[in-house]
């Protein structure tokens, strides 16, 4: 399954014995991937500071409090990691399908289903020890998400449906569906203010994570973050997905299944995105209700852009807007500001990234040819170089 | 008999809603059909239409005119889309992300800068009442004809006529066909987007006031519910034709429409089924309406969207 040979960088990964030379050409290619977008996050950050500024709010005071409230200290630390957990869910939900160059806004509609599906199978599991029956309530909230994402791979791939549109009309529908479930069928009588469903039975609640407090969603997503990187950079699996991705025409001539691999990739962030739903439901809520439908899902899609697509960088990413989010409350108390301000904030970071996506290539520091140059020209001309 | 009267109540609720309902659909649809035929999308109309919700409100309530309001949200749309224009102007970025950012931006800011509007009261825009010849309190109510529905109505002919018969809308067109082509013609690729992408922002951004100034008439934060990001899958149903974008933008507002329709005369099983209803419109139409294997008849050349 390991495809090193596939990897495009071969020759100037460090897997080749490399002098230092090489080491410091490798490190020049991939850092540029890493300093761009965090000086235009940083930029965003800046821009934001002039906005709050205009408003007559001091901007440095944003900082401190972000800090403070994300993750100053272990209560705040918490909190925010708890919010980063549904959020590696669901930014995996648009990373898997972007590598295959589907744009999927949809997996709030996923986190939702995938939750109620959780509340609805804890009820019949709930005879079944619970090492059983949590796994089995995980998988029935995984395939529900997997269907309702890998409907928007097929219907992009065999019918020629664009996935972004069809994704979030599907999450609308989503949403109205599981109201519907939440307030009619499986709606639990004794709610009558906030309609949920039967609560899940107390022995099938998930524990915290010893040590950290924060529930198991958190360690799961990372998991899954670092699966979703091997699987696409490290098997053949993935290669083919980036293929298909890069140039379908060229995959199908190469007799890759570029409908099959799309529905694939499609259904698997679909149960990743309905895991998140499945740990707000074991792990915090207690039951399906309203409360699903936060937001996560739409704050996943700006985590995954922010992240690049890469599943490892969504991690950090995600623990910052988790934090900035964890935050919010004592902005708006703190500085007499909108809750909608972290929202705008959100906006000016995703507009910036994506602006530096044209930086690319642009500056001659980030080349290996400058790096490797050095020693090399001393001794043969520079067009053996780029062989 | 009661029943007979039930299903004109709800028919008539429906028509009435279609009316109601279906401009906001009808303006930002028209908006995205001029960016859509430059070759470019703009999945920020969303973000464009709440933002021009809250500017038309917020001028409202401060000069007391709705008309200040409506070119309010007009410029405000209209700087949305230079904005959206002059980033995917940049090479190497993506237009459908880039729309996606607006679309929480324009929102962000629409809720930041909204929040103290929410609670006064604005003067609404004036509707004609059609429905005079009539006693029935309902047929008045649904014959109640907002202007911005009528000025929306000509000016789907206007576009309609306007990418046949005008320099301009053949410009709009080439450019969307073809950008090679219109390069060897001598014109300006992205400034021929930028300024479709434009004027489709001050469309959008009319919609908008119509939500905030008329139907439901108020400023929230749940004014737009995903009427934006439907319209964008509007021009797709209606080929990127602006008359088509009018019977499109009904049909959108009569299904909008059913589930409270429904509700008013007592049906309230399934309501929220019946809120899904336009979402699940738009995604059957556009299921049976594409195609694997050819680019949708109409499409323009250049658009990511049908590549």
């Amino acid at each position: 399954m390991i495809a090193d040979a596939a990897s495009s960088d071969m020759s100037l990964g460090p897997a080749q014995p490399s002098t230092g030379l090489q080491v410091r050409a490798w490190l020049a290619r991939r850092s540029e991937a890493v300093v761009v977008p965090v000086a235009a996050a940083l930029a965003g950050f800046v821009l934001f500071g002039l906005f709050l500024s205009l408003l007559g709010k001091p901007p440095l005071q944003l900082v401190e409090i972000v800090w403070r409230g994300g993750f100053g200290s272990a209560f705040a630390l918490g909190n925010s990691l708890q919010r980063a957990a549904p959020l590696l869910f669901a930014a995996l939900c648009v990373a898997l399908p972007a590598r295959l160059g589907l744009v999927v806004i949809g997996g709030e509609g996923a986190i939702v289903l995938g939750g109620l599906a959780a509340a609805a199978a804890a009820q019949p599991l709930s005879a079944l020890p619970a090492p059983l029956a949590i796994p089995l309530m995980a998988v029935a909230a995984a395939l529900v998400g997997a269907a309702w994402i890998g409907a928007v791979g097929w219907l992009q791939a065999y019918r020629g449906v664009n996935a972004t549109i069809s994704s979030l009309l599907l999450s609308y529908i989503a949403v109205a569906l599981s109201n519907h479930l939440i307030e009619g069928p499986l709606r639990d009588p004794s709610s009558l203010n906030k309609p949920s469903t039967l609560p899940v039975d107390e022995g099938l609640m998930l524990a915290p994570m010893p040590g950290i407090g924060v529930h198991w969603g958190l360690g799961c997503g990372v998991i899954a973050c670092v699966l979703a990187y091997l699987l696409m950079d490290r098997t053949t699996l993935g290669f083919a997905a980036r293929i298909a991705g890069g140039n379908v025409r060229a995959a199908q001539i190469q007799g890759l299944p570029v409908g099959r691999l799309i529905v694939g990739f499609t259904a698997l962030g679909g149960a990743f995105a309905a895991l998140a739903g499945f740990f707000e439901v074991v792990a915090v809520q207690g039951t399906a209700n309203g409360t699903l439908a936060a937001g996560y899902g739409y704050t996943g899609i700006l985590v995954a852009f922010l992240a690049r697509q890469n599943p490892i960088a969504i991690v950090p990413v995600a623990v910052l807007l988790g934090g900035i989010e964890a935050s919010s409350g004592l902005i708006q108390r703190r500085m007499q500001l909108p809750d909608a301000t972290v929202l705008v904030l959100e906006g000016l970071l995703f507009l910036l990234v994506l602006m530096s996506e044209t930086l690319y290539g642009r500056f001659k520091l980030f080349s290996p040819h400058l790096w490797r140059q050095k020693r090399e020209t001393a001794q043969v001309s520079p067009a053996a170089v780029t062989a | 008999m009661s029943d007979g009267l039930g299903l004109w109540t709800v028919l008539l609720a429906v028509i009435g809603g279609a009316i109601r309902v279906s401009t906001p659909f009808l303006f930002v649809s028209l908006g995205e059909t001029i960016t859509e035929r430059s070759g470019r999308i703009n999945l920020g109309l969303e973000g464009t239409l709440v933002f021009g919700a809250m500017s038309a409100y917020a001028t409202a309530v401060m000069t007391g005119s709705p008309w200040a309001g409506v070119a309010a949200a007009g410029l405000a749309g209209g700087a949305f889309g230079l904005l959206h224009g002059t980033v995917c102007k940049l090479p190497r970025v993506n237009d459908v992300a880039v729309g996606i950012a607006l679309m929480l931006f324009g929102s962000g800011l629409a809720f930041f800068l909204g929040k103290p509007f929410i609670q006064p009261s604005a003067p609404p825009l004036p509707a004609i009442p059609f429905g005079f010849w009539s006693d029935l309190p309902q047929v008045q109510s649904a014959l109640q004809v907002n202007v911005l529905f009528l000025a929306g109505a000509a000016l789907s002919v206007l576009l309609w006529w306007a990418f046949r018969n005008t320099k301009a809308g053949l410009i709009v067109r080439i450019v969307g066909d073809s950008a090679d082509a219109a390069r060897a013609m001598g014109y300006d690729v992205d400034r021929v987007r930028l300024l479709a992408t434009a004027v489709g922002g001050v469309l959008a951004g009319i919609g908008g006031a119509y939500l905030s100034l008329y139907y439901p008439g108020s400023w929230n934060e749940g004014v737009s519910s995903g009427q934006g990001l439907m319209a964008v899958a509007l021009v797709i149903f209606a080929r990127w034709n602006p008359l088509a974008c009018f019977g499109a933008a009904l049909l959108f507002g009569g299904a909008g429409a059913l589930g409270p329709a429904l509700q008013s005369v007592g049906v309230s099983q399934g309501y929220y089924l019946f809120y899904a209803a336009p979402y699940v419109l738009t995604l059957a139409l556009l299921i049976a309406t594409s195609s694997p294997d050819r680019a949708l008849a109409g499409a323009p050349g250049e658009l990511s969207l049908s590549k």
